[in-house]
């Protein structure tokens, strides 16, 4: 009896966090229009998690590349089929890997920078503070960071994918000798611009998805060094899930 | 101010290399993408048999260059025939008339494409044109279906006892 007490009290927790995360979205999109007008704070957050994120995903889009490329060949070299190798890992990461391992690395990078700064300013009374001076921190803090996060990560996983076919060119056609006309033309006839549409949305519904947990987490810290750092921490967590969940979801509707 | 513009900076670089790899993806890995202004091109259509698994943007070659893609597939209800349009690029526009189209495929699984030969007519194939010479895909089951016959055929010859059982299997197939 205790146990299904518990469980009921779960769901009831998990729903009303969902909840209070959509009234948070909602909140942070009324203040989108006045953040708008300060495109200067958004500047700075588009190069806080986008530029500063450029070298990982770089390194990361060009290992995964490589990775793909090795696989890739050593597996359609069974068929015979080693020219596919650019459709392959075009399609590979332009519709799945470059969303999905950009919006990973991004909650690792600039999701917990954003969740543990705004937790610090939380900790530190200076919302509390700004909320005195009459100025709406969900528009001065809140918004600017959502915003820059949206904006960066489609551009951030576009250039992981170029950044992985330069790595599986670079394996495929460099070190195991496929034919470089055929590496590209084959990538050409196979990839459709569907397929590049697909993960543009992808990505972009990500960027949503990893920066509102991200300021969310951080906005609703318990204010202690302990709590910054639990919300750190569930940043990441929650969203890896959500964006290994959603990618299903996107996947299975596109 | 020193801060602000190396922020400027980074951010405009960021955005800028963003979007160079956009148009990268959107370009260069796809043939059938953003088209800035299609180069010059003309239309000529043909009328195939059977067209196999041939799809629209299969390439149209001539002695192994490209020189256009498929742009439409129909079927013509009339004399029953997959009627392909194929768009070739203006630059190739001296392709005499009596040209033939045959479907062929590349390597032997790859996907379907149209490759031309270069008839000796002294006029050229027009905008709208008809290729009338055409030979359609060469489907790989058909080909099973006539070497299965074909053997028990010669199977049958060589051993006139087993012609008997096999011989009837063989007329099948071949019809």
């Amino acid at each position: 009896m205790n146990l299904i007490n518990e469980l009921w009290q779960s769901l009831i927790d998990a729903l009303e966090g969902l909840g209070a995360v959509v009234r948070f979205l909602l909140r942070i999109l009324m203040a989108t229009p006045s953040a708008l007008l300060r495109f200067d704070l958004i500047v700075q957050q588009i190069f806080n998690s986008g530029a500063l994120s450029l070298v990982i995903i770089m390194l990361s889009g060009l290992f995964v590349g490589m990775v793909l490329g090795l696989q890739g060949f050593q597996l359609l070299e069974r068929f015979g089929s080693a020219q596919s190798l650019g459709v392959a890992a075009a399609i590979g990461l332009v519709k799945e890997l470059g969303p999905v391992v950009t919006a990973l690395l991004f909650a690792g990078r600039a999701g917990t920078a954003l969740a543990s700064e705004i937790g610090l300013m939380r900790a530190t009374d200076q919302l509390s503070a700004m909320e005195m001076m009459a100025v709406d921190p969900i528009k001065r803090v809140v918004a600017p960071r959502f915003l820059g996060g949206v904006i960066a990560m489609p551009l951030l996983a576009a250039i992981f994918s170029v950044i992985g076919i330069y790595g599986a060119q670079l394996v495929g056609v460099q070190i195991k000798g496929v034919d470089s006309g055929s590496f590209w033309s084959q990538m050409r006839g196979g990839v459709n611009l569907a397929d590049i549409n697909q993960g543009i949305i992808k990505s972009c519904i990500f960027g949503v998805a990893c920066s509102l947990i991200a300021v969310y987490e951080g906005y609703h810290a318990i204010p202690t060094a302990a709590g910054v750092g639990r919300a750190t921490t569930r940043t990441v967590v929650t969203s890896a899930v959500v964006v290994l969940f959603l990618d299903y979801l996107l996947t299975a509707f596109l | 101010m020193r801060r602000s513009n190396t922020l400027n900076l980074g951010t405009g670089a960021f955005v800028v290399l963003g979007f160079a790899a956009l148009f990268f993806l959107t370009t260069q890995t796809t043939s059938r993408g953003l088209s800035f202004g299609s180069p010059p091109h003309y239309d000529v259509t043909a009328k195939f048999d059977n067209i196999g698994d041939l799809r629209v943007g299969a390439p149209v070659s001539m002695a192994g260059v490209e020189i256009g893609r498929v742009a439409h597939i129909d079927f013509d209800t009339k004399v029953y025939k997959a009627v392909v349009l194929m768009r070739l690029d203006s630059k190739y526009n001296q392709i005499p008339s009596d040209s033939d189209a045959s479907i062929y495929t590349q390597g032997l699984l790859g996907g379907k494409f149209i490759g031309l030969s270069a008839g000796g007519a002294e006029t050229y194939l027009k905008d709208k044109g008809q290729i009338d010479f055409t030979q359609s895909a060469f489907v790989l089951e058909n080909l099973i279906g006539q070497f299965l016959a074909n053997y028990a055929k010669s199977a049958g010859q060589s051993s006139p006892a087993a012609s008997k059982t096999e011989a009837p299997a063989a007329t099948e197939k071949t019809k």
